[in-house]
């Protein structure tokens, strides 16, 4: 928060200020072109995707939305971020407890591990789900065999999407209970509380947020994931297209407003993504882990 | 609750009173092991498993190489895009005070949350011949949609936020009495930006750029519908990835996503050697 600072400067010394910010016109010029590239980067695709879903009228927008097809590819995609979040919230919060309440060998390599996924091409991350349980895959004859069905199927697409969120709420609990430290646990420990209840009365109200913030940042990235998912689905419609396969399927079908209208309910979901993100961010930001980024 | 065994002069772990260590970490390995190590092993055993000469004639068959080249080649102009305009965005962000900021500052990060496909469709109606930015384009003779342009307009949306957010706490915690004390010593504006301001942001810009390269090599979902996909020419390396799949040619589907996966390994370690280099030349 420097601002106050300038502002008192500028009626005085319009020149000392001068040196210590840029001149107006400067300062004018540069917000003109940050605001112009964040509108044509930005704003537009997002303006589009309304647009074009409208572009015929809302009758055909929810024509568009009530076709079987595209109500199975909701309920997939919900279906899908309601396996593959909760697993992850479960191994972010296990796994956070293991590296921030404790000091041990090896605990460096550990969190450079759980960051993996983010550097792999989601392709990749639907491939490998490939060689493993695919016709040609490892473990390829054993499952068909007994009958189990992975790829081309809910289980594979749930396996990939949770190989792409696997960091999220991991890597926002890991530097927030590090900060927190252990005095809270420790106090509770030593009151009699057992584990359980430190945890469940005195360290998850302590991360709440956080935890909230990074669920909310994985459940996006659970339903829009569409590389990882398009490699392991098969693309079988009604049973195996997820929200953001269908956007595809309709798209190169030259169904404008069908893909669109689809794109809309992602782009909504972003949105209020972000709302949620940016209200977490204004209310509770001491509550939210210092570190930023994906 | 298992605890690792005492044993003198070595510790796995330091004591503690806190329960939980061993279900926590046991089942965190146990998770990670299944979900990441154990597929992710699969893929370099199977590509171990091809043998050098077929790995060989895999990697240098020109329509892999080509794929390589634009994957990698975009995404270094995309992200070299992205730190001069991220890094231009985040100073407005930070430096400057106008009605709506927390609003753009939330936009930033709308390619996080966007799904890649959605920015897929959504750019190339922008971008195709006939669309709002195509059109104007379309007469100055320039063509986005459906060549390398496009790709390189996908993955610069895709990569802003890795550069503005990597750039901008850094910037918020740069201290003013520096930049006084350089202006009262008579430094000009230009000046303090060149000498002052941007050493201490290099190793940052560096990092941003990194974060969004690495991104942008790997991006498919929103690369695919603007890139008219044309073999040698537009083609990114992730889509060879699935197009070789479907063809069930799984040796050269496994040897291009290794070939991947090891030079996004060697970038990033020189990434990290030019961070430790821009440290001490500016830290």
């Amino acid at each position: 928060m420097a601002d106050p600072e300038i502002k008192s400067y500028e009626p005085h010394h319009e020149s000392q200020s001068a040196a210590v910010t840029e001149s107006r016109p400067a300062r004018l010029a540069l917000m003109a072109v940050a605001f112009a590239f964040l509108g044509i980067f930005l704003l537009l695709p997002l303006i589009i995707v309304f647009n074009e879903a409208f572009a015929k009228g809302i009758g055909a927008y929810t024509e568009a939305l009530g076709s079987a097809d595209t109500r199975s590819a909701i309920r997939l995609t919900l279906l899908v971020a309601a396996i593959s979040v909760p697993l992850n919230i479960v191994f972010g919060i296990s796994a956070a407890w293991a590296i921030a309440k404790f000091e041990f060998k090896g605990k460096a390599f550990l969190t450079t591990l759980i960051d993996l996924p983010f550097s792999v091409s989601p392709v990749i991350s639907g491939l490998v789900y490939v060689l493993l349980f695919g016709a040609q895959g490892l473990l390829g004859t054993w499952l068909k065999a007994r009958g189990i069905v992975i790829l081309f199927a809910v289980p594979g697409i749930v396996l990939a999407t949770i190989f792409v969120t696997f960091p999220f709420v991991a890597r926002e609990l890991i530097p927030l209970m590090q900060e927190q430290g252990n005095g809270d646990e420790e106090a509770a420990l030593s009151l009699g509380a057992n584990g359980w209840q430190t945890f469940w009365y005195v360290t998850l109200p302590n991360v709440k947020w956080g935890l909230l913030y990074g669920v909310l940042l994985c459940n996006a990235r659970a339903m829009g994931e569409f590389g990882a998912v398009s490699v392991v689905s098969g693309h079988i419609r009604g049973l195996t297209n997820t929200m953001p396969l269908h956007v595809e399927i309709l798209y190169n079908e030259y169904n404008a407003v069908g893909a669109f209208a689809v794109a809309s309910l992602l782009a909504g979901l972003a949105l209020v993504t972000l709302v949620l993100k940016t209200l977490l961010e204004m209310r509770y930001g001491a509550e939210i882990a210092a570190t930023r980024g994906h | 609750m298992t605890t690792a065994p005492a044993q003198a002069g070595w510790r796995f772990r330091q004591p503690s009173v806190i329960p939980g260590f061993g279900l926590t970490l046991g089942f965190s390995l146990a998770y990670l092991t299944l979900i990441i190590l154990i597929p992710l092993s699969g893929l370099l055993w199977r590509s171990a498993a091809l043998g050098w000469p077929e790995f060989w004639a895999i990697a240098t068959d020109r329509r892999t190489i080509n794929a390589l080249r634009i994957s990698f080649g975009t995404a270094f102009v995309a992200a070299a895009v992205n730190v001069v305009f991220g890094t231009l965005v985040a100073w407005v962000l930070v430096r400057y005070r106008f009605p709506g900021r927390r609003i753009v500052d939330a936009m930033v990060d709308l390619p996080f949350a966007l799904p890649t496909a959605v920015a897929g469709i959504a750019l190339t109606t922008l971008y195709a011949p006939n669309g709002w930015i195509g059109k104007l384009l379309m007469p100055l003779g320039i063509k986005v949609a459906y060549t390398p342009l496009g790709i390189v307009i996908a993955l610069i949306f895709i990569g802003l936020p890795f550069v503005v957010r990597t750039v901008q706490p850094i910037m918020e915690e740069i201290d003013k009495e520096v930049e006084e004390a350089a202006a009262t010593l008579g430094a000009n504006r230009f000046q303090i930006i060149t000498r002052i301001l941007f050493p201490g942001l290099a190793p940052a810009i560096v990092t941003g750029f990194a974060l969004a390269f690495a991104r942008g090599v790997g991006e498919y979902g929103s690369v695919i519908f603007i890139a008219g996909n044309l073999p040698y020419k537009s083609e990114i390396a992730p889509l060879l990835i699935v197009i070789r799949l479907e063809e069930y040619n799984y040796p050269a589907a496994t040897a291009i996503a290794a070939i991947m996966l090891a030079l996004s390994f060697i970038m990033l370690l020189v990434v990290n050697l030019a961070q430790s280099w821009s440290r001490k030349r500016y830290g």
